[in-house]
């Protein structure tokens, strides 16, 4: 038995055995054809673009069905080529006057293209060669009549591993037996990254070497939610996994029944659920999934993409896109969170030594002024598009909070000064996650207009763990009786200062700590999309004063174990069949 | 060009997709570049026009309905190709 580490996209469990997907790079050799060939090669030609355009059509259609006109619209540029009369009649004459094969004729032209792609000086452009790539491989894929479906003769449940997958490969899962995928790539695009979530299948990526590790026929168990996959599991493990497994497939038919009701205690209690997006389609899926809209919205990711630093523009116009798919709904936007990244260490001159305690989130971006200043303009000018809130994480201190919005007052006097509009009154708030603006909060509240706790670096913090230290993470417990008195202290300034105040760290989505958080005070949690209905279905068993007792209960441990214990069979109690 | 991503996927589709409504041939040149002239029918090469905002283009038609081609191309660039929507504020 082996356990890998990665990076989750999806939740979720997958068992079965390995298939192993080889990067398709096509090296077409030049081959010519005879004289009477080049009908028969021109007419394969002709059927290879037919049968093109009509599986992009297919799978247009299928993505305009489960993730909206936006995410469909990737591929209208692919049938667009597909359709370009000129491109056609340029590998048509390769064939006719050189007598080259059709395959040989479609990967020249293409591959004249890709280069002439690379010499363009928009970076964003030049990353569009991946798309004409996607597009050469269709091509030939249909002209060499290689079958290269193997996926969809799958006769057993598969797991993928590949080291990377384009969107079209991620979007033709659906329909076959796989039914989870492990990646080496940490930076799949993000299109890939959502297809896999909207496909409701656990995925982990950014493993570096899984897919030399692992050998076709091995049996994997790949579980989203810890970001691990495990080769050749023992026989306990892999029995645990089949009863999770199980008990998760039946919490997903029953849960998909609540969705559009309200989370609303049995005394009446309205509880906002709000969703941690990454990418601007998932605003969409969230408010598929009954959210209320946007709590967390990550834009740090846009840095993953190959291009690098985002212009103005293309977050302009991400943040538009993630505004309208959240409908009216409210969407906070908070600015970059970079630093101990691989964007950020790449760039820094000398390595840190402890870049968890370093050059990080809004202190990068104070120090970056120009990058930040870029994003805080593309965010007002997207704040006229729906109910946008802005907010600043790791704050430490007040100075820190009072520079970061005075940075903000320059990007709108330059707006103004442009003549671009924005929404003036936009909120401004602050994650609170670090233990001096916990001791500081009364102060905070006085000029902040919310307060967002993130408990995943607030625990790393108060607790002083890495929680990517293998060697302290059993330290990292949110059940800590320091963060529980930590929460209800930061939620009774709130309430005495009249801020707003949510919750936006992993233990949102948590069914542990629910009734704890609804008794301490919170009525606002954001949450992975997917945690949604779980986290609504227990909050729609529970009432306020019996949370309020749990709370207080919970308050008066002396160890994170009692509380977990406690919490636990509370939870239980309330949720018997579930394998939180 | 007025629209904020230049001529990226998108806007590219729709010029192609309305020229391609037209018998006329169409040709286009980004003026600021000094580019080569591309096929305005064609998606590939609309693309590596490169233009982006601020850019000038000339488009030019060839045949029995060219001024009404002209003038419907031209019509959607400087619309924006319609990708600027949403409410605006002060």
């Amino acid at each position: 038995m082996e356990i890998l580490r990665g990076i989750a996209v999806s939740p979720g469990i997958a068992i079965g055995e390995a298939v192993i997907l080889e990067a398709e790079d096509y090296r077409i050799p030049y081959r010519a054809v005879s004289a009477q060939d080049v009908e028969p090669e021109l007419a394969r030609l002709d059927s290879a673009f037919s049968n093109s355009i009509v599986e992009l059509e297919r799978q247009e259609e299928w993505l305009d069905h489960h993730l909206g006109r936006d995410a469909a619209q990737v591929f209208d540029w692919h049938v667009g080529v597909l359709k370009d009369e000129r491109l056609r009649s340029s590998i048509e004459s390769l064939i006719r006057d050189k007598q080259a094969a059709a395959a040989y004729a479609a990967s020249t032209v293409m591959r004249n293209y890709q280069r002439r792609f690379m010499q363009m000086s928009d970076p964003l452009l030049v990353e569009r060669i991946r798309d004409v790539q996607d597009i050469e491989r269709r091509l030939l894929r249909h002209i060499l009549g290689e079958d290269r479906e193997d996926l969809a003769h799958l006769t057993t449940q598969a797991v993928l591993i590949a080291h990377d997958l384009t969107p079209t490969q991620t979007a033709q899962l659906a329909e076959t037996r796989v039914v989870g995928v492990a990646l080496d790539s940490g930076a799949a695009t993000s299109h890939t990254a959502i297809l896999l979530r909207s496909w409701g299948r656990p995925g982990v990526i950014g493993l570096t070497d899984v897919s030399t590790r692992v050998s076709g026929g091995d049996l994997l168990i790949i579980d989203g939610a810890n970001q691990l996959v495990i080769m050749n599991p023992s026989a306990a493990i892999l029995e645990e996994y089949r009863a999770k497994e199980e008990a998760y497939v039946r919490l997903a038919g029953e849960l998909d029944e609540i969705k559009s009701l309200p989370a609303v205690t049995r005394d009446g209690e309205r509880v906002q659920l709000m969703c941690n997006i990454e990418f601007p389609p998932e605003a969409r899926v969230g408010a598929n999934k009954g959210g209320d809209g946007v709590g967390l919205y990550r834009t740090e990711f846009l840095f993953l993409q190959p291009a690098g630093a985002p212009s103005e523009d293309e977050q302009y116009e991400a943040y538009r896109e993630t505004i309208l798919g959240a409908d009216g709904r409210p969407v906070t936007i908070r600015t970059f969170d970079l630093g101990a990244d691989k964007y950020t260490q790449q760039r820094s001159y000398e390595q840190e030594r402890n870049p968890m305690l370093g050059l990080r989130s809004i202190r990068y971006s104070l120090q970056n002024l120009s990058m930040f200043k870029t994003q805080l303009r593309a965010i007002l000018r997207a704040s006229c598009h729906g109910d946008v809130r802005l907010m600043f994480p790791l704050i430490t201190s007040l100075m820190e909070f009072r520079q970061a919005k005075m940075t903000l007052h320059d990007a709108m006097e330059d707006l103004e000064e442009d003549g671009i509009p924005f929404a003036r009154d936009i909120p401004v708030g602050m994650m609170l996650e670090t233990p001096a603006a916990v001791i500081q909060v009364k102060e905070f509240c006085r000029e902040v207009s919310f307060i967002s706790i993130g408990t995943n670096d607030l625990v790393q913090y108060l607790l002083a763990v890495d929680r990517g230290n293998e060697r302290v993470s059993q330290f990292y417990n949110a059940s800590h009786p320091a963060l529980l008195r930590t929460l209800r202290d930061v939620l009774r300034a709130c309430t005495h200062a009249g801020v707003e105040c949510s919750l936006c760290g992993e233990i949102a989505g948590q069914p542990l700590f629910t009734l704890f958080l609804l008794g301490i005070g919170l009525r606002s949690l954001s949450m992975a999309p997917g945690n949604i209905p779980e986290i609504k279905k227990l909050i729609r068993l529970a009432a306020v004063p019996q949370a309020q007792r749990i709370a207080r209960r919970a308050l008066s441990f002396e160890t994170e174990r009692q509380v977990t214990n406690y919490l636990r069979d509370e939870t239980r109690k309330m949720l018997p069949e579930d394998p939180f | 060009m007025p629209n904020e991503q230049g001529l990226h996927l998108r806007p590219v589709t729709a010029f192609v997709d309305l020229a391609s409504r037209y018998e006329s041939t169409v040709s286009v040149k980004n003026i600021t570049r000094e580019t080569e002239e591309v096929n305005g029918k064609s998606a590939m090469e609309m693309v590596l026009l490169e233009a982006t905002r601020g850019s000038v283009l000339r488009i030019a038609a060839r045949g029995v309905d060219a001024r009404e081609t002209v003038a419907a191309l031209a019509a959607l660039v400087k619309a924006g190709f319609k990708v600027d929507s949403g409410r605006h504020c002060e």
